[in-house]
């Protein structure tokens, strides 16, 4: 189970409230393999499909420039979908949060 | 029981307002999608109940949300908008290739028979349809294809399709405007599409009669005269009696020719309204007096309307959509400032009242009558 924090307007779309926790389909990645960030994200939209094409772009699976992707600390916007994703984040110890990046004023 | 309701799209949600016959005390409900940039909001002429709204934000994109109980809960419905085959190139500001990308639907034209049917204005302009309540998009690829698509070149808001004008009398005919490209029109239902910026002159491009590259700013049709076509352009505005074939100035005496949303009266197919605004550098109204004028001759000949609205430190802007007319028999105009006010006159603009004050900015407003 990986817990996954979305921004306001993206819960709002979604009908959640706080975190969302999906399954990650085993051997999605091939057998014995890591969960990646792509994995990760096919599985969010799979399970939410409103959200298709508000985190990443429908066809070129491209983030969307105002979104960003932190995990245990660290950015991951700009890793690769095959980037396996951190063991506190697969284990679902730690939330990968998905961040509306602050700008305007 | 007949009434008004309008649907009023702004920077930071949508909202719905409503009113009986008399137009005298309105309701107000809302922000639906709170924060979000509400482009358009249209219902269906073939079930007033059934209604279309442009989500967008610059983080998130672009969502299409559709009610089906007049606007009191809503559903999102597909977002993917995707070109046909390789879009290719138009022109940049600074005249180079760009690559043809989709930003945001400005425009939701539903279909005048079928509820289900909508024709959907975007940026980078193309024309998109959906024939299952906009759970999937089509692009009509023969406007982004004409010849002329690869030297089309953004206006200042961006290279939009903000126009879409149906033809009652005819299922096949339909007219689109897009900045700074011009007017064309379809007459075999979007296959194919052909310019119709004949008579438009616009010193702001090097070939001012060119046949594209006009920023046509909106159009407005009375539905028992097809043929007869008003338009306020970038500056000038204009009327067609040829469907679009040729274009004659009727800007007349206005204070100046500039501004964005144009409208026909309901019942007067030559009485139109337009809210003239001081410069394409200065888009406030002239002289701090917010003034609809209104032309009882097809154009020429304007007188100011201006009991109920502010004739002083008045500075707003009226957007190209944000200005709308009811059918009631005491026809109803409507229009939404940058400054968060609606404005509605039931007496065909003679007197005005703020029906709310304090909205975000408003970037559109459609209205309906209801019986």
């Amino acid at each position: 189970m990986i817990r996954i924090e979305l921004p306001a307007h993206l819960r709002t779309l979604a009908r959640v409230g706080g975190e969302v926790e999906i399954d990650v389909p085993p051997g999605a990645e091939g057998a014995g393999a890591e969960v990646t960030l792509g994995a990760l994200l096919d599985a969010l939209e799979a399970t939410y499909p409103v959200l298709r094409g508000t985190i990443r772009d429908h066809v070129t699976e491209k983030r969307r420039p105002f979104v960003r992707f932190f995990a245990c600390q660290e950015d991951l916007s700009h890793e690769l979908p095959d980037t396996p994703l951190p063991r506190a984040i697969t284990s679902g110890a730690e939330p990968f949060l998905i961040v509306g990046a602050m700008a305007g004023g | 029981m007949s009434g008004v309701r309008l649907l009023v799209g702004t920077r930071k949600g949508a909202f719905v307002v409503t009113s009986d016959g008399k137009r005298e005390r309105w309701d107000v409900t809302g922000p639906h999608f709170g924060g979000w940039e509400i482009y358009h909001m249209k219902g269906s002429p073939a079930d007033p109940n059934r209604m279309y709204a442009s989500q967008g934000t610059g983080w998130f994109g672009q969502l299409i949300q559709r009610s089906s109980d007049g606007g009191k809960t809503w559903e999102p419905v597909g977002n993917k908008f995707v070109y046909d085959g390789v879009p290719g190139t138009h022109q940049w500001y600074d005249g180079t290739p760009h690559p043809w990308e989709f930003k945001r639907v400005w425009h939701l034209e539903p279909s005048l028979t079928d509820p289900d049917t909508v024709f959907a204005g975007v940026e980078d302009a193309a024309m998109f349809r959906t024939v299952d309540g906009g759970q999937t998009w089509q692009e009509l690829p023969g406007l982004r294809n004409h010849g002329s698509g690869s030297r089309w070149q953004p206006g200042a808001g961006g290279l939009c399709l903000h126009t879409i004008v149906l033809d009652p009398s005819n299922a096949k005919r339909m007219f689109i405007a897009i900045s700074a490209a011009g007017a064309f029109r379809t007459d075999d239902a979007g296959t194919t599409w052909r310019p119709i910026n004949q008579g438009l002159k616009s010193q702001q491009i090097p070939d001012p009669t060119a046949e594209v590259g006009h920023c046509v700013h909106r159009i407005a049709m009375h539905p028992s005269r097809p043929r007869v076509l008003f338009m306020q352009k970038h500056w000038d505005v204009m009327r067609s009696d040829d469907a679009g074939e040729s274009w004659q100035e009727v800007s007349g005496n206005l204070p100046t020719d500039f501004g964005f949303p144009i409208g026909v009266h309901a019942h007067e197919p030559e009485t139109i309204y337009v809210v003239p605004i001081k410069s394409d550098s200065e888009h406030y109204p002239p002289d701090g007096k917010l003034r609809v004028y209104r032309s009882r001759t097809g154009g020429h000949e304007w007188e100011a309307l201006t009991n109920g609205l502010p004739q002083r430190d008045c500075y707003v802007n009226v957007l190209r959509d944000a200005m709308a007319l009811d059918e009631l028999d005491s026809c109803g105009v409507y229009f939404g400032t940058t400054g968060g006010q609606v404005y509605g006159s039931a007496d065909g603009g003679d007197h005005w009242t703020a029906i709310v004050r304090d909205l975000p900015a408003v970037l559109s407003v459609e209205a309906q009558t209801l019986s």
